[in-house]
């Protein structure tokens, strides 16, 4: 059979950022796959040569819109631990309030982007209304809708008042009764499973190999989630990864739907213990040493490296983000499958190019 | 760093790595640091029922570095990476994008070592 190669991306309709593979394909199969990065890479981490370590939170924001939060805790609890620096214990259960909030939001996204994946509309529109309520919950809490920029070294810039907690319940619970109704519809439709049960399989041997992380680990049957470290305040609360077995594009969707559920009873626990106090610590000095620090993004798990020497720029900062684990698993599960599949396969580990060129 | 860290030798890298990886370690990632003028340390980092374990090599600059790709598959994107920040060549790399994964190929610095450009001067 004659070999094409077709392009997929760098600018594809199902792809919200630049991806290229290199599609190697026989009568409509895929038999090779080659994925090209770089379109948007920014070099981020060598800004620490010129913003010192506090400066480089906002840096460390804009690696990601949609995980901002995640990877700016990330950065603070590294520095945090080389100075030395006990985060006020109610500073711990804002940042996980946040960063459960940020999560549900990136799997709503998720979730649309998906759906529409494989042409379901009205789908994709439900989810993002629903997403749309948790942007609302970041504007009125923090003044900004997904950049929320609530991590400081020594704990957060905002606290919360009780009229906002109470609010935050009523509307996750609101959140809670709409993903509800959408549950049939994503996990039971005929037409939805014909698009995502078996497409995609990705073993758990074969994804532990590959270093998968994430939902796409966790629908492979692998108990690996970064929030059982117990950072932050996340040590205080009951917590269980949600895990699949079947690997497909179709266990993919069904742990994320999963994990807003989740991510809605932490906040709800984080609400319920949220002690009294301080929100910050101040600091002194400059960080010095090295350090690995690792939480559990809506991707998977992030890893940051931070070298530093005692002056106010860092010596060294590597961001391993979550997308940049998982795109292996891509060259391991296209080949053998349909061309008209690889939309919704691709878009099943939830590729961000943001944070993987950061 | 307060986490365990082992010191490996060129020689011993992949060799090492091949018994962590029957032992069961996931790969994470690798870490490039510029010590100084002369010298890289790369960082491998491994995982472990949430618990980390890393390898440390110090190479000069100049010499080239087994890939892990051959152990870990995964390894060949930040081997990659590394290849177009640092400057630093690895053999037997899964996929060699010959220092074209982030770069044009028209470029020849390595952004992320400071003392690139004063190599360069001094050679010339």
């Amino acid at each position: 059979m004659l070999k094409t190669i077709i392009p997929f991306g760098p600018q594809h309709p199902v792809l919200p950022e630049p991806l290229h593979l290199k599609l190697t394909v026989e009568d409509e199969i895929i038999t090779d796959v080659f994925p090209a990065l770089g379109f948007v890479h920014r070099g981020l981490e060598n800004l620490v040569n010129i913003r010192d370590f506090q400066q480089m939170i906002q840096v460390i924001e804009r690696v990601c819109g949609i995980c901002s939060m995640l990877h700016a805790m990330c950065f603070c609890q590294g520095i945090e631990e080389m100075m030395g620096v006990e985060v006020p214990p109610r500073a711990k259960f804002l940042r996980i309030i946040w960063s459960e909030l940020h999560r549900m939001q990136s799997h709503l996204l998720w979730l649309g982007l998906f759906a529409d994946s494989f042409g379901f509309e009205s789908l994709f529109m439900q989810f993002w209304k629903i997403r749309e309520k948790l942007l609302d919950i970041n504007e009125a809490t923090t003044g900004n809708r997904v950049i929320i920029s609530v991590n400081v070294i020594g704990g957060v810039r905002r606290d919360l008042s009780g009229e906002q907690l109470r609010s935050m319940l009523s509307d996750i619970s609101w959140i809670e009764d709409e993903m509800g109704l959408l549950e049939t519809t994503l996990l039971s439709d005929y037409t939805v499973k014909k698009r995502t049960v078996g497409k995609g399989v990705l073993s758990k041997e074969k994804a532990f190999e590959l270093g998968v992380v994430g939902p796409t680990a966790r629908a492979s049957g692998i108990a690996q989630d970064m929030r059982m470290l117990g950072y932050s305040a996340l040590g205080q609360l009951d917590f269980e990864p949600v895990v699949g077995t079947d690997g497909d594009c179709y266990a993919r969707s069904k742990v994320r739907f999963q994990e807003v559920r989740q991510s809605i009873n932490l906040v709800r626990q984080a609400i319920a213990k949220i002690p009294e106090g301080e929100i910050r610590i101040k600091i002194k000095g400059r960080p010095a040493g090295e350090t690995v620090t690792r939480v559990e993004q809506p991707r998977g798990e992030l890893f940051y490296y931070i070298k530093a020497n005692g002056s106010k720029n860092l010596e060294r900062l590597r961001i391993r983000t979550p997308t940049f684990a998982n795109i292996p698993a891509l060259l391991s599960i296209l080949p053998g499958m349909w061309l008209s599949d690889v939309p919704v396969v691709v878009l099943s580990i939830d590729p961000c190019i943001s944070c993987t060129e950061r | 760093m307060r986490h365990d860290v082992t010191c490996v030798s060129l020689e011993a890298l992949v060799g090492e790595v091949a018994k962590i990886k029957v032992q069961g370690y996931r790969f994470v990632t690798l870490s490039c640091v510029e010590r100084d003028e002369d010298t890289f340390d790369i960082f491998y980092h491994f995982d472990k029922n949430l618990m980390l374990k890393h390898f440390k090599l110090s190479v000069s600059k100049g010499v080239p570095v087994p890939s892990l790709s051959p152990v870990y598959f995964a390894a060949f994107l930040v081997e990659n990476e590394i290849q177009d920040l640092f400057g630093i060549a690895f053999e037997k790399l899964a996929f060699d994008y010959e220092r074209t994964f982030y770069l044009d190929e028209e470029v020849r610095a390595t952004p992320f070592c400071r003392f690139t450009v004063a190599k360069a001067a001094r050679n010339e």
